[in-house]
């Protein structure tokens, strides 16, 4: 069951080719639609026997429609957990999804741009990923798999609430559009409180990619809107694209051309240290590698870097976590040996560019 | 500062209230466990959730408490065990818990009450495009207080666009 996991280690998500609209600052846009089929309860108060018979009924939904034909179909309770985790570091199923219990499924296309999970919170999970800030393109993706799926399944639907989940959170769109932030210049000069306010004032939560604590690791930032009864799609994603993203990705440009104009020394330092230990160090967590890289990536943005080129760098920052390390070396490693097999991959990736 | 229970006036007080009239006139009570207890307090244990203060401050315990024991006759879930675990239970829910759940998501989505938004098809609710306009003509008119004339003019171009028959 794990052959196509192998694979799926050892390349990149196409979300992860740093590219698209604003990539130097915008790593990636993401769509989520909670669904639920008519005529079963939640997962909560769902039998085994209606789990799986949720979980058919979806399949069946799936391969009635080709726009499915290839993608790959994940009995996610069979995976191991190394497995497990593997999908939850690409971003193709929730922690939730990997730790969960009974029968659930994740469907997704080879590119990883799009995903289904089946059977997590809700019966029904649609992803869909972007590279830079896609907003349109992602909705579009996300809009046409909904239809295609709805034409064979009847979802929960309510004539006041819209679409019914599990969460009364996500009741009405369903929708979760998520947007993942690059903000290391911001984190430098202690400007993050601005961020915060650009995101409360339209009513959108802000998070570390990382943990859920306020301290992000190694700068990057996720925003994503809590509101899904009362506001359409359309005016959701007009946020993002028309006022919180412009403006966020403004203050980041503000504060990178600050650190060049006023701070020169000290960001080439930052920057040049970070690629000096990467390349130097033997042993290295994971938290101090993902700081490294978001200095190295800012460096090669700002144009004060150039031995390194972007896409090797967004794909160390997947390949240096520890389910994707241990799928590379292909046995299972302890925190130690995962530290020093880390320094291994960054030094042989970092030195022939 | 320590308080001496106002009841008892013997024990340190524990549970600082502040009853507040319909007026806004304040008064202060403060009381020991004990007292707080023979009053029928209880202090809140560990963090509370959305649901229960919404149940707690907006509704209000009197009314609260015969919908604690409602259950859906469908999943069978009771408002207590949705309050505690913050899932429903079926779709059914949303319609038996109404009363209590109303004010809970108006006030998780912003003083949201009704879907805006995409529909099923086999609902055949027709998929207009007046929504759109709505929404174009508001951004507009924020388009145009802000001066912001480019974008004024790419808006009134979509608004054009979508009008078309």
């Amino acid at each position: 069951m794990s052959a196509p996991l192998d694979a799926v280690a050892r390349r990149a998500g196409e979300w992860l080719r740093g590219e698209g609209p604003l990539h130097e600052i915008v790593i990636s846009t993401r769509i989520r639609l909670a669904r639920n089929i008519r005529g079963y309860s939640f997962l909560l108060r769902a039998t085994a026997e209606a789990r799986a018979e949720i979980a058919d009924a979806i399949c069946a939904a799936i391969r009635k429609a080709a726009m499915f034909d290839k993608y790959v179909n994940v009995d996610v309770g069979e995976l191991d957990e190394l497995d497990r985790r593997l999908l939850v570091e690409r971003q193709l199923i929730s922690r939730q999804h990997a730790e969960g219990s009974g029968a659930r499924r994740v469907v997704f296309d080879h590119t990883e741009a799009a995903s289904l999970m089946i059977n997590e919170e809700d019966h029904l999970r649609l992803q869909v990923m972007r590279s830079g800030l896609q907003l349109d393109d992602a909705w579009k993706q996300i809009d046409a798999i909904d239809d295609a799926l709805e034409a064979h399944l009847e979802y929960a639907f309510h004539a006041q609430y819209g679409y019914l989940t599990a969460c009364p959170t996500n009741v009405g769109t369903g929708v979760r559009v998520s947007v993942m932030l690059h903000l290391p210049a911001l984190r430098l000069t202690g400007e993050l409180e601005r961020v915060v306010h650009a995101a409360k004032d339209m009513k959108l939560a802000i998070r570390g990619l990382y943990g859920e604590g306020t301290e992000a690791l190694g700068d990057f930032f996720q925003v994503s809107n809590q509101i899904t009864l009362g506001r359409s799609e359309a005016d959701i994603l007009d946020d993002f694209r028309d006022r919180v993203i412009p403006r966020i990705v403004e203050y980041e440009r503000v504060a990178r051309d600050a650190l060049i104009r006023e701070r020169l020394h000290a960001l080439d330092d930052r920057i040049h240290r970070a690629m000096g230990l990467l390349r130097s160090a033997r042993v290295i967590s994971s938290n101090e590698a993902l700081q490294c890289l978001s200095h190295v990536r800012m460096g090669l943005h700002v144009g004060r870097l150039h031995s390194v080129d972007l896409r090797t760098v967004n794909e160390l920052f997947l390949q240096t976590q520890p389910a994707h390390l241990q799928k590379l070396q292909g046995e299972r490693l302890s925190g130690e040996q995962r530290s020093v097999a880390r320094a291994d991959l960054i030094r042989a990736r970092l030195s022939h560019n | 500062m320590a308080w001496l229970c106002s009841r008892c006036n013997k024990v340190q007080a524990t549970f600082h209230l502040t009853d507040i009239a319909r007026s806004g006139e304040k008064t202060e009570r403060h009381l020991c466990e004990r007292c707080a207890a023979e009053e029928g307090l209880h202090a809140i244990e560990g963090p509370i959730s959305m649901a229960e203060a919404i149940e707690k401050f907006v509704i209000g315990p009197k009314a609260a408490a015969p919908l604690q024991n409602l259950v859906c006759e469908q999943c069978g879930i009771s408002y207590r065990e949705f309050r505690n675990q913050g899932l429903l239970g079926c779709p059914n829910d949303y319609d038996v818990f109404r009363e209590v759940l109303a004010p809970l998501l108006e006030r998780a989505h912003d003083g949201g009450t009704h879907h805006v938004g995409k529909t099923p098809k086999s609902l055949g609710i027709p998929r207009t495009t007046q929504q759109d306009v709505r929404r174009l003509k508001r951004l507009l008119a924020e388009a145009v207080a802000a001066e912001d004339y480019e974008r004024a003019a790419e808006l009134r171009d979509r608004i054009r666009k979508a009008e078309q028959p």
